[in-house]
């Protein structure tokens, strides 16, 4: 059975940081997640109630609502390792072997730019 | 002063809080962030939420508290002994509490750069949701623990800070200390929303808790210096007392009172003066109870209403003694002229003591009041406490032009002062000595007015007598000295005589 994931990132207007976590969060969840997880991007500048329901404190925070156990991340996700041990996700065997795979999610590693460039889009 | 001038002022913010006004120069820096500093247990969040609290009621101004520390019921909760009814304030949309309290079992990881800015956003929305003119945080200690990084945290608070002053709302922040005397605040918050620091202490002396504030810094105005006593109510909240920034500008009066006892009057030229402090001092059992007693019966004679505070008798034992002297308190009481109210004086501070008997002396409106004994009070304080004490009762019923009369009791049976009376033999308009005379292995009592302020007085040391229907003022101890001393002796007439010759040149009325 496969569960299903839902993940919200509450971040705060444009700044670099909000941008990073956005840009990071969906790399991770289209790598680890395909498929099987539903990502909801919150902005506490334009909904505050949302933020005050949940409590949210600092920003960016995910949050992983299901499957349970609720578990929330703070900061701007940079260290994907770090971050799936937050979620309590087993991170997905890569058909390539380990040291590849960290080569490349390096490469990955979003700039600010980047997440700038994300942000228009968005 | 020029408009531009007046511009630049700083304006203030009525707190509404009782006393603390006064001591702020008319109240908070409008639209600045205050921090109010204190060690656990010295009544932060309660100054916090009254904060807000005295803003919707008597301002109609909203309110926002921001906690980091305990949860919003339990906070509604804590303050419904003050008779702070929050959840009444939330439904009508005057009142809004941003919860930034940690959740048990809440532990979130952190994975790179962060800030608050979640926290700011939930504090604007609120802030314009209840058109909020006042916010309270409390407390920052709780949020330096949820967050390890200090260094983010404090930058946060910062902008905060900045963002607050910005919405134009005046704020109060809470943080912790670890010592009354010390550092200002844990994790140095006052570095940065330092504009304002006020704190509060609550100091173990002499096994007694007193509490103060004291501002320590307005930036751009002006306020009182030093530490000031206050006390939490029931029902109340903080009640501040601003004992030295009392000003000496009572009002005098010609009009004298009956002391009860006309032989008295006629040796205070007359009888005290209507808005008098009086004090009497002596040993026990030389008549100090009768006098206080005859004091109310005088005045109830005339029609005034008399207030006594007991601390040293009970009830019973008071009305069976003034009984004794042919005096019927139970009459005057029921005809609305006495109110006596007895307590031991271990049953609460001295703050509190004040703060009740000026709520007493404001319901009954008394034309005279009584306190047997001071020195009762003195025992379960500290000295600068007992100072404060009287100082504050003394010019408050001098303001409320009421007739005052103290007794104090020296440690000694034979002359000597006691504390009491160093620290109210200042404030005193007129001092009454009362005193035991030892001759040839008898106890008599001597009585003599000390000091009458504004008036001629008698300043013979007289005999006085007690009996089934009061005191007795008789004739001037003569041919006696050193009765004040506490050592009482037989002169000749040939050397009183020579020592009356020796002061011929000062003879006539001082």
């Amino acid at each position: 059975m496969v569960d299903k994931f839902i993940l919200k990132l509450y971040i705060t207007g444009q700044t670099p940081k909000s941008g990073r976590a956005a840009v990071n969060i969906r790399r991770i969840c289209e790598e680890e997640l395909k498929g099987r997880y539903e990502l909801v991007i919150i902005d506490v500048l334009e909904r505050p109630q949302l933020a005050e329901d949940e409590k949210i404190l600092a920003t960016p925070t995910l949050i992983k609502e299901l499957p349970p156990p609720l578990r929330r991340v703070i900061g701007d996700l940079s260290d994907t390792a770090k971050v799936l041990i937050g979620l309590d996700i087993q991170p997905y065997t890569h058909p390539k072997g380990k040291e590849e795979v960290r080569n490349e999610r390096q490469e990955e590693s979003v700039t600010n730019q980047q997440a700038e460039n994300w942000y228009s889009r968005l | 002063m020029s408009a531009k001038k007046k511009a630049l002022l700083i304006s203030k913010l009525k707190t509404g809080i009782p006393g603390f006004d006064f001591l702020a120069g008319g109240g908070l820096p409008k639209g600045r962030t205050t921090l109010i500093a204190g060690t656990a247990g010295s009544a932060k969040t309660v100054i916090a939420v009254q904060f807000l609290a005295e803003g919707v009621m008597k301002a109609n101004e909203g309110g926002v508290f921001v906690t980091f520390e305990e949860s919003p019921a339990d906070i509604r909760r804590n303050m419904s002994g003050f008779n702070w009814d929050i959840e009444k304030w939330e439904t009508e949309g005057k009142f809004a509490f941003v919860d930034a309290s940690p959740e048990l079992g809440d532990h979130a990881v952190v994975v790179g750069e962060y800030d608050l800015g979640a926290l700011l956003a939930r504090i604007e929305n609120a802030v314009g949701k209840v058109g909020a003119k006042r916010v309270a945080m409390d407390s920052l200690g709780a949020i330096f623990i949820q967050f390890a990084d200090s260094a983010t945290v404090r930058h946060e608070l910062f902008r905060i800070s900045s963002a607050l002053k910005q919405m134009g709302v005046t704020a109060v922040m809470t943080a912790e200390r670890n010592e009354e005397y010390g550092d200002i605040s844990r994790y140095g918050v006052e570095e940065f929303v330092a504009d304002n620091v006020i704190i509060l202490r609550n100091v173990l002396e002499q096994e007694k808790r007193r509490r103060t504030m004291e501002i320590l810094k307005f930036r751009g105005t002006s306020h009182q210096k030093g530490e000031f006593p206050f006390s939490v109510m029931p029902g109340e909240g903080i009640i501040v007392i601003p004992l030295s920034a009392l000003e000496l500008k009572q009002k005098t009066s010609e009009i004298r009172i009956t002391s009860g006892n006309r032989e008295l009057d006629n040796m205070c030229g007359g009888g005290f003066f209507r808005d008098s402090i009086i004090l009497i001092s002596g040993a026990t059992g030389t008549g100090k109870t009768l006098m206080v007693t005859e004091f109310i019966a005088g005045g109830a004679n005339n029609g005034e209403k008399c207030l006594l505070f007991a601390f040293e008798e009970s009830r019973e034992q008071l009305f069976r003694n003034a009984t004794g002297w042919g005096i019927d308190f139970e009459k005057m009481e029921k005809e609305g002229k006495l109110k006596v109210i007895c307590q031991y004086p271990e049953t609460a501070g001295l703050e509190d003591h004040l703060i009740k008997m000026k709520q007493v002396i404001t319901d009954f409106k008394p034309n005279r009041l009584a306190v047997d004994s001071l020195s009762a009070l003195e025992r379960v304080s500290t000295i600068k406490s007992f100072r404060e004490f009287v100082i504050g009762l003394t010019s408050f019923i001098k303001h409320e032009e009421i007739a005052g009369l103290f007794t104090s009791t020296t440690p000694t049976l034979m002359g000597g002062t006691s504390i009491t009376e160093t620290h109210i033999s200042t404030i005193a308009d007129s001092i009454i000595l009362l005193r035991y005379v030892e001759m040839y292995g008898e106890m008599r009592r001597g009585l003599t007015v000390l000091k009458m302020r504004g008036s001629r007085h008698d300043k013979d040391i007289r005999e006085f007598t007690i009996d089934g229907k009061g005191m007795h003022i008789g004739k001037p101890f003569r041919d006696v000295t050193g009765i004040l001393e506490g050592s009482p002796r037989h002169a000749v007439p040939a050397e009183m005589e020579r020592i009356g010759a020796l002061f011929q040149a000062d003879a006539g009325e001082g």
